[in-house]
């Protein structure tokens, strides 16, 4: 079934001038199917009015091993939110 | 013969379809079809109780949807027959919803000139159900048709047993053709040329040929039904005769 129903990404767009979120998988045949199924599945409750398919083969994903080395070391620089920062007075609301 | 009764066909068309494609929940070849069967489904069963509570209405005898489709026996169905076809394969399936919705389409989009408010409120809903359920059978119709040797066999062997229910879809009964000279519902010959182009352009994709159907089946529109409406009729019906009055 994988290699005639290979698996796609399913993505939703909720609302227009939000993003498309990942909403889950499914199989299908080709991109025609598999929009039509992600409509099926994943859009019986208003979830949303616009949907991408992917096929997951196309994702690259980090490896779960490189998880310390690419985001612990974030992790201590706490000034790259904008919350570190006091804004006086004088400048009112931003 | 009365408006009235021409409501009832359509909504046993719509119910009895939308019996057939629930029978499949629970049961089809693949999760996400198993979503897709019941959400068209509940689309012709939606239509259908909008339909029977406006031809209870008509009548004026105090029934309700549930009465008329849970009360009424096979020959007081007044539904085509090939709605009532077996599912079969999924090949089946997929050909009689094809056949249905090509239909289904044009008569919504003409029906919302209609002179009754509730068949035109119906109409406006039904039109895109109907255009999805085309989309949706017929890109299956394709890749089945145009698939492997087995998928293409089994799509011909659809095509050749549920061929001869086609004409009966185009054939207004008496109760019918009075609706349509009351402006009520559109003229179900006039379909024709609109349903002969969808299914020409999806068999054309699909490697599929239409054959001439020299003996169509009639008699739904009589209550001259197949053995197998008695047999859904009887599990569709079995908790409300079971348990007269039930809400649900």
């Amino acid at each position: 079934m994988t290699q005639s129903m290979p698996l796609w990404e399913v993505f939703i767009r909720p609302r227009n001038g939000l993003a498309h979120k990942h909403a889950g998988s499914l199989h299908a045949a080709d991109e025609v199917m598999a929009l039509q199924a992600a409509r099926d599945v994943y859009t019986r409750r208003g979830e949303g009015n616009s949907v991408w398919v992917v096929p997951s083969a196309a994702i690259t994903a980090s490896d779960p091993d490189q998880a310390g080395e690419n985001f612990e070391p974030t992790g201590d620089k706490i000034y790259r939110h904008p919350t570190f920062y006091e804004i006086p007075e004088e400048v009112g609301n931003m | 013969m009365t408006v009235y009764h021409a409501l009832l066909e359509l909504a046993d068309d719509h119910l009895v379809l939308g019996h057939r494609l629930s029978e499949w929940c629970g049961h089809a070849p693949m999760l996400e079809e198993d979503l897709a069967m019941p959400n068209m489904a509940l689309d012709l069963i939606g239509t259908a109780r909008t339909l029977y509570d406006r031809a209870a209405a008509l009548e004026g005898k105090g029934r309700s949807e549930d009465d008329m489709a849970y009360l009424r026996d096979e020959r007081a169905y007044r539904n085509c027959l090939l709605v009532e076809r077996p599912n079969e394969d999924f090949a089946h399936t997929v050909l009689r919803q094809l056949y249905f919705a090509a239909f289904m389409h044009p008569y919504w989009i003409a029906a919302q000139d209609s002179t009754d408010g509730v068949v035109r409120g119906v109409a406006g809903k039904a039109v895109k159900e109907m255009a999805y359920h085309i989309r949706h059978a017929g890109e299956w119709v394709i890749r089945l048709g145009d698939g492997t040797e087995e998928s293409a066999a089994r799509m011909r062997d659809a095509v050749e047993a549920l061929s001869i229910y086609v004409d009966e879809l185009f054939d207004s009964s008496p109760a019918a053709r009075e609706a349509e000279a009351a402006g009520v519902l559109p003229v179900r010959a006039d379909l024709r040329t609109q349903w002969d182009k969808t299914i020409a352009d999806i068999f054309g994709e699909a490697a599929l040929t239409l054959p001439e159907a020299p003996y169509p089946q009639r008699g739904g529109r009589e209550g001259l039904h197949g053995e197998g409406l008695g047999h859904l009729l009887a599990e569709m019906q079995s908790v409300y005769r079971a348990h007269p009055g039930a809400q649900w």
